[in-house]
């Protein structure tokens, strides 16, 4: 066993380890943390496969993205410091099923099917080739993927403001009641205090 | 390292992401079990770019479409979880029974 199969193994194990942990954890902020940590051990196993620009990409890309899923985490987080232990799950024993006959079948895949085989050649120039690809024969391709990008940011704005063009966006709109058919829970956030205002 | 073990990985991955996206009922936990999911297509990408590809650089260029797609549904995940909030004061998938405000 090289140092290179050694170094997938560990990275292997880490990466399974914490995505299952992500779902164990009693608190949402460490569940991205997890994630982040399985998100670089994949990274790390891209770079193990010469993929050079795409593992150093999902390091940076995926520590911004978890910071942001963090701060996300601590805006909608049931249970503060993961003190009290968490489990927010439904229909689990079907997505169990679910999940492990994906492994199975995509597993089977991956033993039973025949691939070719044509590693990469030694000494490939990996990084320049992608970027002359990227900016050359696929820049269709690759500008799509920003102006869809631009049209994801411009969704996202108009989704998440406030304030629509005719009025406030949650105009009307009434929290569920803690019970079934019970009284709304809590107030719209930006409710008039007037003299009849609820706490 | 061989394609069969990456792939056997990536599927690892996938079945434990679809684990999650179909058995969470918070949003952002949901998104997470797709997020792993993707984690593992990329995964897979760059194991058949490395050993059945002989190097193009049009295998590398999918994964670059996976991330994007990472991205995109995160921000669009986000913005409707605040979006949903905001109308439903909910953070849980049962929560709703509809796309309806």
């Amino acid at each position: 066993m090289t140092a290179v199969d050694l170094a997938f193994l560990l990275n292997a194990a880490i990466a399974v380890y914490s995505g299952w942990r992500v779902f164990r954890t009693d608190s949402m902020v460490r569940a991205s943390f997890l994630l982040l940590i399985s998100f670089l051990a994949v990274g790390a196993i891209m770079l193990l496969l010469g993929a050079v620009y795409l593992g150093v990409a999902i390091f940076f890309m995926m520590a911004v993205e978890m910071m942001i899923m963090a701060l996300f985490m601590v805006m909608f987080m049931m249970n503060p410091a993961g003190l009290n232990p968490m489990n927010m799950v439904h229909q689990e024993r079907i997505s169990a099923a679910a999940g492990v006959l994906a492994f199975v079948a995509l597993g089977a895949v991956a033993v039973f099917g025949e691939f070719p085989s044509r590693p990469k050649p030694e000494g490939l120039d990996v990084v320049a080739r992608l970027g002359h690809e990227l900016l050359g024969d696929s820049m269709l391709v690759f500008e799509s993927a920003g102006v869809t990008l631009l049209a994801t940011m411009i969704g996202v704005v108009v989704m998440s403001s406030r304030r629509g063009r005719y009025g406030d966006a949650n105009e009307g709109s009434v929290p569920p009641g803690l019970e079934p058919g019970g009284e709304p829970a809590g107030q719209p956030p930006d409710d008039d205090d007037e003299e009849h205002g609820c706490h | 390292m061989s394609l069969i073990t990456i792939l056997v990985l990536a599927a690892a991955l996938i079945g434990i992401g679809l684990y999650g996206a179909l058995s969470q009922q918070s949003f952002v936990m949901l998104m997470m079990g797709l997020e792993l999911m993707l984690n593992g297509t990329m995964l897979a990408a760059v194991g058949f770019w490395a050993y059945t590809a002989a190097g193009v650089p049009e295998g590398q260029l999918l994964t670059i479409i996976v991330m994007a797609v990472m991205a995109i549904e995160m921000a669009m995940g986000f913005a409707l979880v605040v979006a949903v909030y905001r109308g439903k004061q909910a953070d849980v998938t049962e929560a709703l029974e509809g796309f309806r405000h």
